[in-house]
C-alpha cells in the first residue's frame, strides 16, 4: 500500500534509507581501518614476545650453530652491516648524482623524463629479479658467491630510492636562493654543492637512511650473490652471512633453536628498520618547523 | 699616480681579469660535475638494460630448448629436465589477485576513514601506524606467516572452510583437500597484509587532491558522507586510485620472500585454494641455488625474466595513470 503514502512520508523513508547505507558503508571502512590496525598489532606483538624470548648476548657474541646447538649472529650481523655498507657506499652517490640530474640539470628534458620514469618502475620490481642479474653479471663470471656481490644487489636497490628522495628534497629549495648565488656569479656546479645541497642535506640525509632501512630486511637480493656462510667471515671474495638469508634457513628448518635464532634476528631486523624510519622522521619534522 | 688601485679603470680591469682567471679555472670542475650528473642519470638506463639483457642471455637456454612449450606446460622435473612455467604463472597470478581482492576494499576503506571520518589528532598517527606496516620488510611477514597464522588457519579456519564451503555446490572444489595450513589461501592472506598500506597511502594522497570545494558542494546539497565518496571523491580520483591499485598489484606479483614461507613449493596446479602450490619468485628462492644443470638454471632464470616482463607491463601502467593525474592537477 505504499502508493498510498504521502509525499513526505515517502521523503523520510528514503532519508531513512540513504543514512542507514551512509552508517553501513562507514562502518565497514571503521572495520578496515580497525583490521589493519589489528594486523600491525598482532605481527608487532608475535615479533617482540618471541623475538625478546631469543635475544640474549650469546646473540651477539657467537656464530651461526650446527644444527640442534645454541648459538648465536655474530656472523650474520657482520655480514649484514659489511653488505649493507658497500651497498650504501656505492649505491647513495650515483643516486645523489642522477638525482641532481633530474632536479638541476635535467629537468624538463626528455632523458630526464625516461630517466624518471624508469626510476619509479625500478623502485618497485621484484628485488628476487636484481640477484638473478647479479648472479648473471658478478657471480657467474668469478665463478663463485661472495659478500662484494651481496653489497653490488644492494646498490642496485638502493639507487632508486636516494634517487627519488634527493629529486625531491632538491626541487624544494625555493630557485630564489639558486639565482642569488647565479647574481654573485658563482659556477653551477658550486651553486649546486655550496647552496643546494646545504640547504637539502637533512631530506638527502634522510633518503639515505630510508634506502639503508629498506636493504637492511632485503633478503631475495641476498641469496644467489653472497649465498651464506655459517662461519665467520670478513672476506669480501668469500661468501657471506647476512641476517635475512640466515632467517629465512633458520625458519624453515625443523631445529627448535634454529627456529628461536630465526625470531632473534627478525626482531633485530625490525628495531633496525623502525628505528631508522623514526629518525627519518625526525629529521624531516625538524627541517620542515 | 701610478697605482693601479687607485685608478678606477685599470682596478675595473683588474677586477674583470680576476674574475674571469677564477671562472676559468671552475670551468673545468664545472664541466666535470655537469657530465657526472649526467652519467649516474644514464647509469639507471643501463641498469635496466643490464637486467634485461642478462636475464634474457641467461633464460636463452631454456628457451630454445622448450620454444612456448615453455609457458603453457607445467612439467617440473629437475632429474629428466623437462621444465613448463604454467604452475608458478598460475600461482603467481592466482595468489596476488586474491590478494588485491582483500586488499583493495580494505585499502581503501582506510582511505575514506582517513580523509573524511578520523577526528583530526588521530589522523597522523593512524597514518603512521599503516605506514609502519609498509615498513616491515617481507621476511618479517614471511616468519609471522609461517609461525603465527598458518597454524592458526590450519586449526581452527582452514577445517571450518573445508566443512562448510567445500561441501557448498561450485565453488566446493576450491576449498577441498586437508589443512595443510600452507599453500595458496595462506600466501594470498600475507600478501594482502602486505599490499594493503601502498593501496592506502596512495589513495590517501589522491583523496587529499580532491577540491575541498567539490565536496563542500556535496555536502551542502545534503550528500552523505557515503554518497560524497561515491558520487564526488572516487569518481573525481579514479584514475589514481587505479594506479595506486596497479602499484600494489606489481608488488604482490614480485613479492618474494613473504610467499616463499607460506606457499608449500609444490609445482602442481590444484583447484583448490588450500593446496600447496607455487609461485615464480618462490620457485627462484628456493631451487635456484640448489639447480644442478644448465638448463635447470636456464629455466629458473626464464622465470625471472617473465616475472620482470609482467611486473614491467603493471608497474609502468599503474605510473601512467599517476602521471596523467599529476598533468591534471598541474594543469
Amino acid at each position: 500500500m505504499s502508493h498510498d503514502l504521502g509525499p513526505a512520508v515517502r521523503d523520510m523513508r528514503r532519508y531513512a534509507g540513504r543514512a542507514r547505507r551512509n552508517r553501513v558503508w562507514m562502518g565497514l571502512c571503521m572495520a578496515a581501518t580497525a583490521f589493519g590496525l589489528a594486523m600491525l598489532g598482532l605481527i608487532l606483538g608475535a615479533l617482540l614476545w618471541r623475538g625478546f624470548t631469543a635475544l640474549g648476548p650469546a646473540v651477539f657474541t657467537q656464530t651461526t650453530p650446527p644444527p640442534g646447538a645454541a648459538g648465536g649472529l655474530l656472523n650474520a650481523i657482520v655480514g649484514s652491516l659489511m653488505m649493507s655498507a658497500i651497498g650504501v657506499v656505492a649505491g647513495a652517490p650515483i643516486g645523489v648524482l642522477a638525482g641532481t640530474y633530474l632536479a638541476e640539470y635535467g629537468r624538463s628534458s626528455p632523458l630526464a623524463a625516461v630517466v624518471r620514469f624508469i626510476n619509479d618502475i625500478l623502485l618497485s620490481a621484484p628485488s628476487i629479479v636484481v640477484g638473478l642479474f647479479v648472479y648473471e653479471v658478478a657471480v657467474r663470471p668469478m665463478g663463485h658467491f661472495s659478500g662484494l656481490a651481496g653489497g653490488a644487489a644492494l646498490a642496485v636497490i638502493v639507487v632508486p630510492v636516494v634517487l627519488r628522495t634527493t629529486e625531491d628534497m632538491l626541487r624544494l629549495v625555493p630557485t630564489q636562493l639558486r639565482e642569488a648565488a647565479y647574481a654573485l656569479g658563482m659556477p653551477r656546479s658550486l651553486v649546486i654543492r655550496r647552496i643546494v645541497y646545504a640547504s637539502a642535506r637533512t631530506g638527502m640525509i634522510t633518503g639515505v637512511m630510508l634506502a639503508v632501512a629498506r636493504i637492511s630486511g632485503e633478503t631475495a637480493p641476498l641469496l644467489f650473490t653472497a649465498l651464506n656462510n655459517q662461519f665467520f667471515s670478513a672476506d669480501l671474495g668469500a661468501p657471506m652471512a647476512s641476517l635475512p638469508a640466515v632467517i629465512f634457513q633458520f625458519a624453515m628448518s625443523p631445529y627448535k633453536e634454529w627456529q628461536d635464532l630465526a625470531w632473534a634476528g627478525a626482531l633485530l631486523i625490525t628495531l633496525t628498520v623502525l628505528a631508522l624510519s623514526i629518525a627519518a622522521r625526525a629529521l624531516t619534522a625538524r627541517s620542515s618547523a | 699616480m701610478t697605482d693601479a688601485s687607485l685608478h678606477p679603470s685599470r682596478a675595473l680591469a683588474t677586477a674583470t681579469a680576476d674574475r674571469a682567471r677564477a671562472l676559468a679555472r671552475h670551468r673545468i670542475p664545472d664541466a666535470v660535475f655537469a657530465a657526472l650528473t649526467r652519467a649516474a642519470a644514464l647509469a639507471v638506463l643501463v641498469m635496466l638494460g643490464g637486467v634485461i639483457v642478462s636475464l634474457a642471455r641467461g633464460a636463452w637456454p631454456a628457451f630454445s630448448a622448450f620454444g612456448l612449450d615453455f609457458l603453457t606446460t607445467s612439467t617440473w622435473n629437475p632429474v629428466k629436465e623437462r621444465f613448463g612455467a604454467l604452475a608458478p604463472i598460475y600461482g603467481t597470478v592466482v595468489t596476488s589477485l586474491i590478494a588485491m581482492l582483500i586488499a583493495v576494499p580494505v585499502g581503501l576503506g582506510i582511505a575514506v576513514f582517513l580523509t573524511e571520518l578520523c577526528p583530526r589528532p588521530l589522523r597522523r598517527p593512524i597514518g603512521i601506524a599503516v605506514e609502519l606496516l609498509a615498513g616491515i620488510p617481507s621476511i618479517i611477514y614471511g616468519v609471522w606467516g609461517l609461525f603465527v597464522l598458518a597454524p592458526f588457519l590450519q586449526e581452527t579456519v582452514q577445517p571450518a572452510l573445508i566443512a562448510t564451503l567445500g561441501r557448498a555446490p561450485l565453488i566446493g572444489p576450491l576449498f577441498e583437500g586437508p589443512p595443510y595450513g600452507i599453500g595458496l589461501l595462506t600466501a594470498s592472506l600475507i600478501l594482502a597484509v602486505m599490499v594493503l598500506p601502498f593501496i592506502t597511502s596512495v589513495s590517501r594522497d589522491v583523496f587529499e587532491t580532491v577540491p575541498p570545494m567539490l565536496k563542500e558542494s556535496a555536502y551542502g546539497l545534503g550528500c552523505t558522507t557515503w554518497e560524497v565518496v561515491r558520487r564526488v571523491v572516487l569518481p573525481y580520483t579514479r584514475a589514481g586510485v587505479i594506479g595506486g591499485v596497479m602499484l600494489g598489484l606489481g608488488r604482490a606479483l614480485g613479492e618474494t620472500m613473504a610467499v616463499t614461507f607460506v606457499i608449500g613449493n609444490a609445482h602442481k596446479i590444484q583447484a583448490s585454494l588450500l593446496a600447496p602450490a607455487t609461485t615464480i619468485s618462490a620457485s627462484i628462492a628456493n631451487e635456484f641455488t640448489e639447480a644442478v644443470g644448465d638448463l635447470y638454471t636456464a629455466s629458473l632464470i626464464a622465470l625471472g625474466l617473465i616475472l620482470f616482463v609482467i611486473t614491467f607491463v603493471v608497474l609502468a601502467a599503474a605510473r601512467l595513470m599517476l602521471m596523467q593525474l599529476e598533468r591534471r592537477q598541474g594543469a
